[in-house]
């Protein structure tokens, strides 16, 4: 059987300093972490024969080429789609190494999400086409309201709570204010995020990422490649991108009480041939709160509907019996769309973590369950 | 009734949807293979692909499948419009259109509350269907 499985590992992770102002171009930015992944591998510029982009990133490859010599690529992709595209540029790094397309591979994000275009906002113009036609004239703006449906519905046939959602974001939040990158340290309580003011209604200010300047980058080396490199090996055992079956307008799916990404599981799990038993540390994507109790019951942590009472008691901290984001998250270090995750799963393979786990020798990095979706399963030498 | 938001484009997948409206009507696009209704419109039956399209009048009586209050303005424009309900409807004949809740306390929508289509032309002329309670939920 054709597989992914450790046919490619991550030698090197970079990434700049996180704000809400960077005062710099998303160029300038892409380069910074994109050097620094290189360096932490031990590696130069003119090494790197592949790059993998967000296809919604700012900075494309002609504009990397030029900065950062990138004289010697002999293979590039694009991959989407926003928040799954922090796990799928990993898979596509980890396929081109495997079909032997090329040997050194960056994948890079890097946006102004704060200081520049905010995600959080409609742009639209004066005319909308295709789906938003049939959402934003009825006030379906920005994705807290796309995404809040789907937190509703898991309340109406769940029983769902605001304070299980609270969990998600006060952990986020614990594991932040241990990280000296991340932007969101000060304390917060479940009474601090009941507090906090509704957005659109059942999702709150603290239920919502955070939105930020900065940039990661990662690099994917071929497996001939990586154990002569500065750092430990950190293995890409499998990974999947999926798409569920409606994947533009996501409202409109049939069940949104339920994750789609199920598929993506199934595929990922496979392709490392682990299942969730097996994972010590998850990275979930976590742009809103109740994404993380859906990507729970989707990658199998537990069952359907339960993922609210799942997450409560501590369960999901770094300390706790599945540690769940322990950088901290979209919710409260920054947002990079996934990319961070990443890193941070190298991280506690690694052992350098700021809220090391003990023993990690597997970890899954998983994608929002609403878009397309994408995994990776890492485990170290 | 929001006002002030982007217009939508009308297209050849959309045109008599539209065209309904400006007439006070609901239209949803059914297969004309396979018999099943589908939204938003689209070129073809998402179900079993077919290709043919028929536009069928709704009555629209729905049930609220799911819903936000939105409390913080996301565009300009509706900055002295919020909060507003957006919905999503389900309809008998198994799709789900967005609406907002019209002259209902936006604290007590509730799965399943009953609401019926009505119509509303906004400044630039455009008529478009929206939702208010069912005349048995009125309150």
């Amino acid at each position: 059987m054709r597989t992914l499985r450790d046919q490619a590992a991550v030698a090197g992770i970079g990434q700049t300093t996180y704000s809400k102002e960077s005062g710099r171009t998303v160029t300038a930015l892409a380069c910074e972490a994109i050097l620094g992944a290189i360096s932490d591998a031990g590696l130069r510029p003119c090494d790197v024969d592949g790059l993998v982009r967000f296809d919604s990133d700012p900075v494309g490859e002609a504009v990397l080429i030029g900065n950062l010599g990138l004289r010697n690529l002999r293979w590039m992709s694009n991959t989407g789609y926003g928040g799954s595209g922090g796990n799928a540029v990993i898979v596509h790094a980890a396929a081109a190494v495997a079909a032997g397309a090329a040997d050194v591979v960056i994948c890079y994000r890097a946006l102004n999400g704060r200081s520049g275009r905010r995600l959080s906002r409609s742009h639209a113009a004066e005319t909308v086409s295709g789906v938003e036609a049939f959402q934003i004239p009825w006030g379906m703006l920005a994705p807290v309201h796309q995404f809040g449906m789907f937190a509703r519905r898991h309340m109406i046939e769940f029983g769902t709570t605001s304070e299980q959602f609270g969990h998600v974001a006060v952990s986020a939040r614990r594991h932040a204010s241990m990280n000296p990158k991340a932007i969101m340290r000060q304390p917060m309580t479940l009474a601090d995020h009941q507090r906090s003011r509704m957005i659109a209604d059942p999702l709150r200010l603290l239920d919502c990422c955070i939105e930020s300047d900065g940039a990661c980058a990662v690099v994917v080396v071929a497996a001939d490649r990586a154990r002569d490199l500065r750092q430990p090996p950190v293995w890409i055992r499998g990974g999947s991108q999926g798409s569920g079956a409606r994947t533009e307008g996501i409202v409109f799916r049939e069940d949104l009480a339920a994750a789609e990404s199920v598929n993506t599981a199934r595929d990922a799990f496979r392709s490392a041939g682990l299942g969730p038993e097996e994972i010590d540390v998850v990275m979930i994507y976590d742009h809103f709160t109740p994404f993380v109790i859906l990507s729970l019951e989707a990658y199998g942590f537990c069952p359907r509907g339960e993922g609210g009472r799942f997450v409560e008691g501590g369960r999901i901290d770094f300390d706790g019996e599945l540690p769940v984001n322990p950088h901290g998250g979209n919710l409260s270090e920054a947002y990079l769309q996934g990319l961070s995750h990443v890193i941070e799963g190298v991280r506690q393979l690694r052992g350098t973590s700021s809220a090391q786990v003990p023993e990690v020798d597997v970890v899954l990095s998983c994608s929002s369950v609403a878009q397309l979706s994408a995994a990776v399963v890492l485990r170290r030498d | 009734m929001l006002s002030g938001l982007p217009s939508p484009e009308v297209d050849e997948d959309s045109r008599p949807f539209w065209e309904a409206c400006a007439n006070q009507e609901l239209v949803l696009p059914r297969c004309l293979s396979c018999g099943r209704f589908r939204w938003p419109p689209g070129p073809g039956c998402p179900h079993c692909q077919g290709r043919g399209t028929t536009w069928e009048r709704s009555r629209g009586l729905g049930q609220v499948y799911s819903w936000v209050v939105a409390r913080q303005a996301m565009h300009p424009a509706v900055a002295l419009q919020v909060p507003y309900v957006v919905a999503l409807i389900e309809l008998p004949e198994q799709v789900r259109i967005v609406g907002n809740i019209v002259g209902y306390s936006c604290d007590e929508v509730f799965a399943g509350l009953a609401v019926e289509v009505f119509f509303e032309t906004r400044p630039d002329g455009r008529t478009f269907p929206n939702f208010r309670a069912a005349a048995a939920e009125q309150r």
